[in-house]
């Protein structure tokens, strides 16, 4: 079992943001068009990672909201970037047997006549290892 | 003028308007677009992990196949675009993940990221220029009143993008003039539809296209244009009750080559 100083360890070397430029303006969480649907928001997975507190982010639905829109990224006045610490943190958690969150076989009942390959593609990325 | 031209999945399949209204309108401002042989999805989203490469090889064979023919990239889809560009950043400015790829790669030679990305957009601004695009046009749209859709993609992250000021872009109300109509602008042209939340969350996806929708009209706006398929989708299938079409239909609609298609 890793433990949780490795995580956050690894969490920081790939996403490469140093959590603790982050100065608590809330500007992120503020612009995130997510924020409703997450139980932990972009400047908690911040502040989290940096008190080395990842086990309640690894299983929290949050993980699976982020939209990659890169808001966060370029409204940061400290340029910690947020969502890359949202994706190292998901990455971490789909990294494992089984962890994935979407199936082929789930795809059919999914998709309508219009339904792009871009959404399925994007949402694989996301969802699946 | 010769570019090599990525389309990518989406289309050659759902999305076959965007794909040939730019090729037609290409040919119509004395560009052709080559398409570069076998090309590979790119995947849709760019994970922004250091340790990621695999995901990012489709990008690179893309990049290095215009590099190779001296040619700069062109891609018309707004996430193409986004994934493109950011792995050809991080071949730049990530000396240790260059060279995991180009050992990787070992027979296709080095690349670190010469190859010079451009959105369609971006080249009809600083490759055809929008006042020779003013004079091309033969349907002038006047009168009519048009919002751009810019979504998330096309300009973020900016410090790698560099396509426009990422809160205030022009580059689309300036292609719409440049077409005779008159640019909508309001708030949330720049505002996240939802993206891929669709698949779990349809709901999540209509809050955020529903406010995009209504924003739009409320300023005015008769019809919106986007270059991104999957924004195009969850705006129609949210409730667009105004057209929301590709920007590159509206441009071939403009310079007179709309009706040679089969679309």
């Amino acid at each position: 079992m890793h433990n949780n100083k490795y995580l956050q360890e690894e969490i920081i070397r790939i996403s490469g943001v140093n959590p603790s430029k982050c100065m608590r303006c809330g500007k992120c969480s503020a612009t995130c068009p997510a924020y409703d649907e997450m139980e932990y928001h972009p400047h908690q997975f911040v502040n989290m990672v940096e008190s080395g507190d990842i086990e309640p982010l690894l299983n929290s639905e949050s993980l699976y909201k982020c939209l990659s829109c890169f808001a966060c990224i370029d409204r940061c006045p400290r340029g910690v970037q947020p969502a890359k610490v949202v994706e190292a943190v998901r990455l971490t958690a789909i990294r494992k047997k089984g962890a994935n969150r979407m199936t082929a076989d789930a795809v059919p009942a999914m998709v309508d006549e219009d339904t792009p390959q871009q959404l399925l593609v994007s949402a694989f990325r996301k969802y699946t290892k | 003028m010769k570019v090599s031209y990525f389309p990518g999945c989406t289309l050659k399949n759902k999305a076959k308007d965007l794909d040939l209204y730019a090729y037609k309108s290409a040919e119509a401002l004395g560009v052709t677009l080559e398409e570069i042989e076998n090309w590979q999805c790119c995947g849709g989203v760019f994970t922004t992990a250091n340790d990621e490469v695999a995901t990012k090889l489709s990008s690179i064979r893309a990049l290095k196949y215009a590099g190779d023919k001296e040619q700069p990239l062109i891609t018309v889809c707004s996430a193409c675009h986004n994934v493109i560009k950011q792995t050809n950043y991080e071949m730049q400015t990530n000396s240790q993940f260059a060279d995991k790829v180009n050992r990787y790669m070992a027979n296709d030679g080095t690349y670190n990221g010469e190859t010079q990305v451009y959105h369609y957009l971006e080249m009809l601004r600083d490759l055809v220029g929008f006042d020779t695009l003013k004079e091309k046009v033969v349907n002038t749209l006047k009168g009519k009143k048009i919002a751009a859709y810019y979504g998330c993609l096309l300009l973020r992250p900016n410090s790698v993008m560099r396509m426009d000021d990422p809160e205030n872009p022009t580059i689309m109300e300036d292609f719409i003039r440049a077409l005779g109509a008159d640019a909508v602008v309001y708030a949330k042209r720049n505002e996240c539809c939802g993206g891929y939340i669709s698949v779990e969350s349809p709901e999540s996806a209509k809050r955020n296209s529903n406010a995009i929708i209504e924003n739009a009209k409320a300023n005015g706006a008769e019809m919106i244009i986007t270059a991104c398929p999957l924004c195009k989708y969850n705006l129609v299938k949210n409730g667009a009750d105004i057209p929301v079409v590709y920007f590159t239909e509206l441009l071939a609609e403009a310079l007179g080559v709309k009706e040679d298609t089969n679309a």
